[in-house]
């Protein structure tokens, strides 16, 4: 226990401590919190879907939950169903066998129903393009909002298009 | 048993990575495999192509881990009747690859275990094979009933839980049907391939350059250790040889992608048995390493670095020692960390004993990668006869005897600390010279296959080039394909809730077999 105390006291708080953390990174974070809690109560769940990525954006996802960018922090939390989500993170080009799960999941989904799709995949279909086993970009399967382009997106850029779609949704 | 035992002769590929070729008759395909299953040696990877175009049938090869090097055996099948004597019976990791492969091209197993269909679902219907030369990449299907047979365990009690293909996170789709009682695991199968998106026919539009950007994207966790062994193969089969300075700089990426994976899965196994600090420190060590890449290479993945005769930019020798003092902080950080989850009792008790693939199975199975190395295999590329610059580093390879959970986060942890060492090593003796050499045409039906051991395992990439430079046929091996069948096991006997757990200490990729 000593050492997991001492280690955490080492650390600190990281969170744009960082000195290189840059500025958009702070911007980003300070109108995120703003537009959620406007918008949202303070509270934004999110689901994602994996719809046929490469597993790169996945990794850039999870590192916006990292203790820098701290997601969470900001009332952002994901959710295991998209009964519970107010928006949904899709990534990847859609594969033709994961078109129909991506379809039920916006459909359970409330409204507002926001849509982000993640990466040059999501975007355009990316290097993947279309092809009997993908249907490219995800605005050819269900409406989306903000697409965020990059491969993968870095973390300030997903959270950009958060809260792009969030700040268009209110 | 080495290439020369085999009864047959091998064409050897140039290049420092032992490569043979060799056309096999049916009963030698078949005598083979059982001769080297008793010899110890493993299948690697297997793939189908259709070559009617060339008025040469169809062709189904397999590629054999040999003591000294690697063994391609290519069986050509005719147009009317390609089918092939089964490999699944002496070696159980073919039997999806074999099926993937007949799903892809028709080229069919003789008398298989398991016939049902792997990649295909419901995109395309059975009797149309899309990687076929005669079908279009854009064609079309109408949706069809995807009506997959899952096993079925009956008794009393038992009920399933079926899992996916959405999980609970930000994870891979795939799916998993549980046939338990109470929480007991008394059977799992996983059916994956939601994600195929047609990497391999996507292949065959490109040229032999640009190729190696969709090979970075078989499985984005492992982009170097894919455009590697992509590079590797077209230097192979153009003739081409890679400065040292090259080398040494490739290998300082895959290291820097093994050491972030790493420590992402470390973090991930600690959130996974309930110890949050975990994920909070090796996010935030994760966090600055990929800063690092991201400020000296341009990508936080280190994606598109890698090209076939080198790499697209140069490391400046300035940032040699802020390389070096990185890994030198880093391995403080993780030897702190690892006396802490060492010493927690209840983390420990969570990964002790969960999850166990025995020796003798592994061994049976063909486990691969790092999870046979917790199960007591010593297999890595990096040591031994290795490509350079791994055959002067002298890599030290981390293996258990367990096969737990435990035993596949103490490998890692072993790899973190013996990759930190080699990227300081390799800093330290950065040799000089270009980083690129210019790649020499390639001869049509030039075949060239690049191994590189991966973070997960050993990657293959097999490419033969067409006519003007174009990719005729590509095939990208992710070692997840020998994996996660051992997953299935793993798991038996286990509870429910200790899937995760179990699921993240292998870590399997979806994308990079789903393809
Ligand atoms: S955008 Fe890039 S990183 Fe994201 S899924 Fe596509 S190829 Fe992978």
């Amino acid at each position: 226990m000593q050492h997991i105390l001492r280690q955490i006291a080492r650390t600190g708080i990281v969170t744009e401590a960082y000195p290189e953390a840059d500025e958009s990174l702070r911007a980003t974070t300070e109108r995120l919190q703003r537009e959620v809690l406007a918008a949202f109560d303070g509270a934004l769940v999110i689901r994602h879907v994996d719809a046929g990525s490469c597993n790169g954006c996945e990794l850039e996802i999870h590192a916006a939950n990292n203790p820098y960018h701290n997601l969470e922090g900001l009332g952002i939390r994901f959710a295991a169903s998209p009964r519970h989500a107010d928006l949904l993170l899709v990534t990847g080009p859609v594969s033709r066998h994961m078109e129909e799960a991506l379809k039920r999941t916006y459909d359970a989904m409330p409204a507002p129903k926001l849509v982000v799709a993640i990466g040059d995949c999501g975007c355009t279909g990316g290097v993947f393009g279309e092809s009997y086993a993908s249907r490219g970009r995800v605005s050819n399967v269900i409406p989306v909002d903000v697409a965020v382009p990059g491969c993968p997106p870095t973390p300030v850029a997903i959270m950009q298009g958060i809260l792009t779609a969030i700040a268009r949704a209110r | 048993m080495r290439l020369a035992d085999l009864p047959f002769p091998f064409e050897s590929a140039p290049g420092p990575a032992a490569v043979g070729f060799a056309e096999v008759t049916a009963d030698q395909w078949q005598a083979t495999a059982g001769r080297l299953r008793s010899a110890g040696a493993t299948l690697v990877a297997l793939w189908a192509a259709d070559r009617r175009d060339l008025h040469d049938g169809f062709e189904i090869r397999a590629a054999y881990a040999l003591e000294d090097g690697l063994a391609c055996l290519r069986l050509p099948l005719p147009a009317e009747a390609p089918d092939y004597p089964d490999l699944g019976r002496h070696f159980p990791a073919a039997g999806r690859m074999q099926r993937a492969a007949f799903d892809l091209t028709g080229v069919a197993p003789l008398d298989p275990a398991d016939g049902r269909p792997w990649l295909r679902h419901g995109a395309w219907p059975a009797g149309a094979h899309p990687l076929r030369r005669d079908v279009v990449a854009r064609s079309v299907w109408p949706a069809v009933a995807d009506d997959y047979t899952f096993v079925s365990v009956s008794g009393d009690g038992v009920h399933e839980i079926p899992v996916g293909p959405v999980h609970a996170g930000t994870i891979e789709p795939g799916h998993f049907r549980f046939s338990v009682v109470g929480e007991r695991v008394l059977r799992l199968e996983a059916r994956l391939g939601y994600k195929h998106k047609g990497i391999e026919k996507r292949f065959e539009s490109m040229s032999l350059d640009e190729g190696v950007a969709l090979a970075g994207r078989v499985s984005g966790d492992s982009t170097v250790a894919f455009a590697w062994a992509y590079a590797m193969a077209v230097e192979q089969l153009s003739g081409a040889t890679i400065p040292p300075r090259a080398a040494a700089l490739r290998a300082m990426l895959l290291e820097r992608e093994r050491v972030a994976n790493h420590l992402g899965d470390l973090g991930a196994l600690g959130n996974d048995a309930g110890f949050a600090f975990g994920l909070a420190q090796f996010s935030r060590l994760k966090e600055d390493w990929l800063r690092l890449n991201a400020r000296f290479w341009g990508h936080r993945y280190l994606m598109d670095r890698i090209v076939p005769g080198g790499l697209t930019d140069d490391l400046d020798d300035a940032h040699l020692p802020v390389l070096a003092r990185q890994v030198h902080d880093l391995a403080d950080e993780v030897v702190r960390l690892r006396r802490i989850y060492d010493d927690h009792a209840g983390l420990q008790d969570r990964l002790r004993g969960c999850g166990v693939v025995s020796n003798d199975l592994a061994q049976r199975l063909g486990l691969t990668g790092l999870a046979a190395r917790a199960s007591g295999m010593a297999v890595d590329l990096r040591v031994g006869r290795a490509v350079p610059p791994y055959d002067g580093l002298d890599v030290r390879c981390a293996t258990r005897s367990e096969g737990d959970v435990a035993a596949r986060a103490a490998v890692r942890f072993e790899e973190v600390a013996e990759s930190l060492r080699l990227i300081g090593l390799l800093a330290e003796t950065l040799p000089d010279g270009p980083t690129r050499v210019a790649v020499p045409s390639a001869r049509q039906g030039a075949c060239g296959i690049g191994r590189v051991e991966g973070w997960r395992g050993e990657v293959l990439v097999f490419v033969e080039a067409g006519a003007d430079e174009r990719i005729r046929r590509c095939h990208p091996h992710d070692p997840s394909w020998q994996n996660w069948p051992l997953l299935e096991h793993a798991i038996l006997g286990n509870i429910v809730p200790d899937f995760p757990l179990i699921n993240k200490s292998f870590n399997l990729s979806y994308s990079g077999v789903d393809l």
